[in-house]
């Protein structure tokens, strides 16, 4: 998000003028032979609107369909009938296993990825809704093979028991970190109220986070 | 969950061409089982598809809709709420936070932070009760349309403590509490581009009218905004919840507290209870009590009592009458 707001104004002129021809930014997308994050040159910012953009084709299913899902940087090709959720797309159609399916009703937050710079329940959105949004999952925290701090500090502080709830504490944090560099205890407490542990980590949750926080 | 089509909507006119009925026409045990309905964030449809309550044919997501998700506030007119707003963005909004302080709470407690970035306000006040019967499928429960209430002397610990003669649920929204306290309005838009505006109160619907719908929205109808009058300058507000846990949870017990103070006498005052009824409930005995009282322990106190007093609290709900008591009192006494 923060890295698209210095886009050349070029560039948003451009798109906005594929738009306003009808052109739809997916094509576009396509046509111009980007895949990668890195070197995609439009942005949800340079919409009408900000929300998930719908894919080109508005209406499809019941069957399966092809769909392109931007996640951790890279544009996967998938084919998913409506009723895939994010969740399932991420682990079974993309072996994405890192992503933890416990409820799948909303109630535990075990499956929180970024809809862009949002945490939202993958269990709970369809991967046909994503649109040209960019998912960032629990694998693609890490850079250049170097764990993202609060993963160090999960480990540190031994923030994980049995691990099924760590993909999405870890997710929720982490994003906390990144627009809150220097939370207080309530803030970090605040931040995983919906990340429910049945393993009782809490506490070193909490120290991890404000570990990796003094660190960054 | 079932296979369904998928319909991405980019305009009302768009969405009101495939959509063939709400939600809770499609459930009712008589209702078209071949459906096409709206979806915003999805949170409470798709529960209701995986638990196979609803099994839409087709999915017309309305989220994309350009406008939707417009807010815009006056001092003169007051504060309006896109359908689409978000509830993360009503929890961070600073004028909902200055102006609306009761509402501003309500938000920040409702879901998860995770859940409130997905949920919409109209998919909020659009959602069906969480009571258990209604939520499984082997029970016909009368919220449904037909059948019997098995809270009535069931698992009935959560349920309703009053106006629970035929159906013992409770709404689901806690965002609906402040609203209502704030004597917002609901603005619905028909598929003939004609707009009414309703009040909180006629937008609901009590079981023992209707059991088949929580509110009055029919499948050419969406909800465009809600509407929430300027406050004065003198106004105060106050919104408690209690959960089974600290962390979230649902609402055992919530009160929104919205008065015209001058000095620590309630000029006006409005007392709405959340999960205590079917629907969201104004309390007239507690705000009848406290209106023009000076605000003190007894004052705050005496009101909390009389919003309790008509209470019919079932087998195993009794202690939240007790919590009534309490946050009510303890919700007046933070306006002074
Ligand atoms: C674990 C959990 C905890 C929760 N806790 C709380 C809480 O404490 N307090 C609280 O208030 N809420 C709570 N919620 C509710 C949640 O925040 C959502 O508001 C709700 O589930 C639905 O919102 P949505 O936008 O996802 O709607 P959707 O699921 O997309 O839609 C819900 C219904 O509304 C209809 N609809 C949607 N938009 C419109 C419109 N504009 N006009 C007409 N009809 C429309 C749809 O057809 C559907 O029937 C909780 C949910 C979960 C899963
Ligand atoms: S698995 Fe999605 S919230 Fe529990
Ligand atoms: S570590 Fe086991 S659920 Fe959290």
């Amino acid at each position: 998000m923060k890295d698209k707001s210095n886009q050349s104004h070029s560039a948003e002129a451009e798109t906005e003028a594929l738009v306003n021809k009808n052109v739809s930014r997916r094509s576009f997308l396509k046509g111009a032979g980007l895949t990668t994050a890195g070197t995609v040159m439009v942005s949800s910012g340079v919409m009408a609107f900000d929300r998930p953009k719908p894919q080109a084709k508005k209406a499809i299913g019941p069957g399966a369909t092809t769909i392109n899902l931007r996640v951790n940087g890279k544009t996967r090709t998938i084919a998913v009938e409506p009723r895939t959720t994010l969740a399932t797309a991420l682990r079974e159609h993309l072996q994405l296993t890192g992503t933890k399916i416990v409820c799948d009703r909303g109630s535990c937050s075990a499956c929180t990825v970024w809809l862009d710079d949002q945490p939202v329940n993958s269990c709970l959105m369809l991967a046909v809704e994503v649109g040209d949004s960019e998912i960032t999952t629990v694998e693609g925290l890490s850079k250049n093979g170097q764990l993202h701090p609060v993963q160090e500090a999960f480990i540190e502080h031994d923030a994980t028991q049995c691990g099924f709830c760590t993909p999405g504490m870890v997710m929720t944090t982490a994003h906390l970190l990144r627009n809150n560099p220097d939370p207080s205890l309530e803030d970090v407490r605040h931040a995983v109220r919906g990340n429910l542990c049945r393993c009782g980590t809490h506490p070193n949750v909490f120290k991890a986070t404000m570990a990796a926080a003094k660190k960054s | 969950m079932n296979r369904f089509s998928w319909f991405d909507a980019t305009s009302i006119k768009e969405a009101f061409e495939q959509v063939t009925a709400t939600v809770s026409e499609h459930i009712q045990p008589k209702g078209p089982k071949d459906a096409a309905v709206f979806k915003t964030g999805g949170v409470d449809l798709l529960d209701l598809v995986k638990e196979g309550l609803a099994n839409p044919s087709r999915i017309v997501n309305i989220r994309n809709i350009p406008g939707l998700d417009e807010k815009s506030f006056d001092k003169k007119s007051g504060l309006r709420l896109g359908a689409n707003v978000t509830l993360a963005e009503m929890a961070e909004d600073p004028v909902i936070r200055e102006n609306y302080l009761a509402l501003h709470l309500a938000v920040n407690h409702a879901a998860t932070p995770q859940l409130r970035n997905m949920s919409t306000l109209g998919g909020n006040l659009a959602q069906r009760t969480r009571c258990w019967y209604f939520r499984s499928l082997d029970h016909e429960c009368f919220r449904k349309g037909t059948g019997t209430c098995f809270a009535q002397d069931g698992e009935n610990e959560f349920h309703a403590i009053m106006r629970n003669e035929d159906c013992a649920s409770v709404h689901a929204s806690s965002v609906a509490t402040a609203l209502m306290a704030f004597n917002a309005t609901v603005e619905i838009t028909n598929s003939k581009g004609e707009q009414k505006t309703v009040t909180m109160e006629e937008f609901f619907i009590h079981p023992s009218d209707d059991s088949r719908y929580e509110c009055i929205l029919k499948s050419d109808e969406l909800i465009t905004a809600v509407i929430v009058p300027p406050v004065s300058s003198g106004t105060k507000s106050a919104y408690i919840k209690q959960g089974a846990r600290e962390s979230y949870d649902w609402a055992i017990a919530d009160v929104a507290v919205v008065a015209e103070m001058s000095g620590s006498t309630c000029k006006k005052v409005e007392i709405v209870l959340g999960a205590a009824a079917p629907i969201p409930f104004k309390s007239m005995e507690a705000i009848g009590q406290l209106k023009g009282k000076t605000i003190n322990d007894t004052t705050a106190g005496n009101a909390a009592r009389a919003a309790m007093e008509k209470a019919t609290p079932l087998t195993k709900n009794g202690y939240k009458v007790d919590v009534f008591n309490a946050i009510i009192k303890r919700a007046i006494l933070q306006l002074v």
